[in-house]
């Protein structure tokens, strides 16, 4: 079966990777390809929707889950709980992302005077990537208010951005290590030979490679932030998957809950196809420069 | 391979028939056993619809709160009270019930069941579940309840010496931050009836909403009156039932819940019925719910 087709798509590069999901297939094998796995992935979906509808539950389930009616009647209202969600996610990011440099760039600094400051970076980074978000989600949403510091606020959609700051920057700041490592260290040799100071060179030199290359498994890190803002709803924030919750409680109708999935889905889907694309983009561009060299 | 090729397309053209099939039922003739009240002579021991035969599986939440389950009996999985000991008014009502049913202390077994599980479709863990849950005719589109087996109020729980304890009427709560427990209808009653000019909070759990409340994170916590009473005594120090709303006309009512249409149903109502005639549910009330009672009624 390894024939023409598929040398001559390892030498069409770019080709193969366009139709990856089909298949590295071009001109005539490509037209085969294309309806074999039409004719596939309709098989497929044939076999899986006649094994889901013909079982036994299949009625209730379909009534549970999927019933048009809640649906309809719960998306207005889980929609509006979603600004929330989106709210979180967009003030949450704004601060992770320096935040998470911050401590990448501490953890990064060299010589022995600074091996405090590293210490609290790895110890940072260790201890929030540990943690499950849920709790602490509850220690700060609920414990710090119990407090009852005054002047320290109580709202709970601050804490629940506080926690998810926290837990993602722990995250975020090893994506952002992982960049500045990948940087060859006579880029920050020639810097300096150039006369820049240590942190010239790491601002003008090192920073700008280290992010760029980094971009894809930061939005990586976003998706999944952008799913983790329902867990502020342990609190009591009407967030959408409380929303949801509160509709399914009062129709004992599981619907709402497919309402809220379908709205973050609309949001992460996007995202991570904008990943994928980014990463391809990167490839190709780093590909082409490897064919000049 | 040309066998196994045919068989394959056997298969596809089967399915897509069958697919065809499916489309032109439309999602009719769910198979739902019979539901209707049928006569008592089928309320037999013999004759009842069960989970596991000669046994009375009984679902509630874990933890079990009082003043539902009482007696303080804590097991390694029962965090609270074990439902087993027949104490706190769903606990004795309970097992009345199963006395009435014929069955033994002995062969009720008790599950546990979270909210959620209880109206899950598909094949249920219990025979009724038993957990504070209301009655509205929404939630009947996906299960049966049972009639009342207590009719219920929403009260609302502050905390002493703070601005919204000297609130005396409905209106006067509407500034509020109020939150309530998600699952219960004391949601429904803030958004539905008080409709408060701030957000409310809902919380999954208990120890959430009752914490909130103790932080200041919300105003004032509606629940129902007895466990508004278990929260003031047991939960948090320093707070007051403000008040009790009444439903009216007896809107609102716990009920048992079964699996949509079980025959069970209709038996648990007639034992309801005649412990209600008896006055056993009113004894039960007085002996668990006695607290519950003493609150000035919110208008």
């Amino acid at each position: 079966m390894a024939s023409e087709g598929d040398r001559r798509a390892s030498l069409e590069v770019d080709e193969s990777r366009r139709s990856r999901i089909l298949g590295a297939l071009s001109g005539a094998d490509g037209r085969r390809g294309v309806a074999i796995a039409l004719l596939s992935t309709l098989v497929f979906l044939v076999v899986v929707v006649v094994v889901v509808a013909n079982s036994p539950g299949w009625p209730a389930v379909h009534k549970g889950f999927f019933s048009w009616h809640y649906f309809r009647s719960s998306l207005p209202g889980i929609a509006r709980a979603f600004l929330l969600n989106c709210k979180i996610f967009l003030i949450a990011e704004c601060l992770i992302l320096p935040f998470a440099l911050l401590i990448a760039v501490l953890r990064s600094l060299p010589g022995p005077v600074f091996f405090p400051l590293r210490a609290l970076a790895i110890v940072y980074a260790d201890f929030f990537r540990g943690v499950p978000t849920i709790l602490v989600i509850f220690i700060l949403g609920l414990g710090v208010p119990g407090l009852q510091i005054s002047g320290v606020p109580t709202s709970i959609v601050f804490w629940g951005i506080v926690a998810l700051v926290l837990i993602y920057s722990a995250y975020v700041s090893e994506v952002y290590r992982a960049g500045i490592e990948s940087v060859h260290p006579s880029q920050e040799a020639a810097a300096r030979s150039l006369g820049l100071t240590r942190w010239q060179s790491l601002r003008k030199v090192v920073l700008p490679q280290a992010v760029r290359r980094v971009i894809p498994p930061l939005l990586n890190d976003f998706i999944g932030l952008q799913k983790d803002t329902a867990l502020v709803g342990v609190l009591g924030a009407i967030e959408a998957f409380n929303q949801a919750q509160i509709d399914v409680a009062g129709t004992f109708n599981f619907t709402p809950y497919l309402a809220a999935t379908l709205l973050f889905v609309a949001i992460t889907i996007p995202l991570a196809r904008f990943t994928d694309w980014l990463i391809a983009r990167d490839r190709r561009r780093r590909q082409a420069q490897g064919l000049l060299a | 391979m040309g066998s196994s090729a045919r068989r394959l397309l056997r298969l596809v053209a089967l399915a897509a028939v069958a697919a065809t099939a499916m489309a032109g039922c439309g999602g009719g003739g769910s198979s739902t056993p019979g539901t209707s009240s049928t006569a008592a002579a089928s309320c037999a021991k013999s004759q009842l619809t069960l989970l596991k035969p000669g046994q009375l599986t009984i679902g509630t939440d874990n933890p079990a709160y009082p003043p539902w389950y009482a007696g303080g009996t804590k097991s390694s999985f029962w965090k609270i009270n074990d439902p087993a000991t027949g104490k706190g008014y769903e606990s004795a009502t309970a097992y009345a019930v199963a006395k009435q049913l014929g069955f033994k202390p002995s062969e009720v077994h008790w599950t546990y069941v979270p909210f959620n599980r209880s109206f899950a479709p598909g094949k249920k863990s219990f025979d009724f579940d038993i957990n504070q849950i209301s009655y509205t005719p929404q939630r009947a589109n996906a299960v049966t309840f049972s009639k009342s087996y207590y009719d219920v109020n929403q009260a609302i729980v502050v905390l002493k010496g703070t601005k919204i304890s000297s609130v005396d009427s409905i209106a006067g709560l509407r500034p509020f931050k109020l939150g309530a427990q998600v699952g219960t209808t004391s949601y429904d009653f803030i958004t539905s009836t008080i409709k408060p000019t701030t957000q409310p909070a809902a919380y999954q759990q208990n120890a959430a909403a009752v914490q909130a409340l103790k932080n200041k994170q919300i105003d004032g916590l509606v629940v129902d009156l007895p466990t508004a009473f278990y929260v003031t005594g047991a939960q948090v120090p320093n707070s007051k039932v403000l008040g009790q709303f009444a439903s009216g006309g007896g809107a609102g009512y716990f009920a048992m819940v079964f699996a949509k249409g079980n025959s069970l149903a209709a038996c648990v109502d007639q034992a309801l019925a005649k412990l209600r005639a008896n006055g056993t549910l009113k004894q039960f009330q007085q002996q668990w719910l006695a607290k519950a009672t003493g609150a000035p009624v919110l208008k």
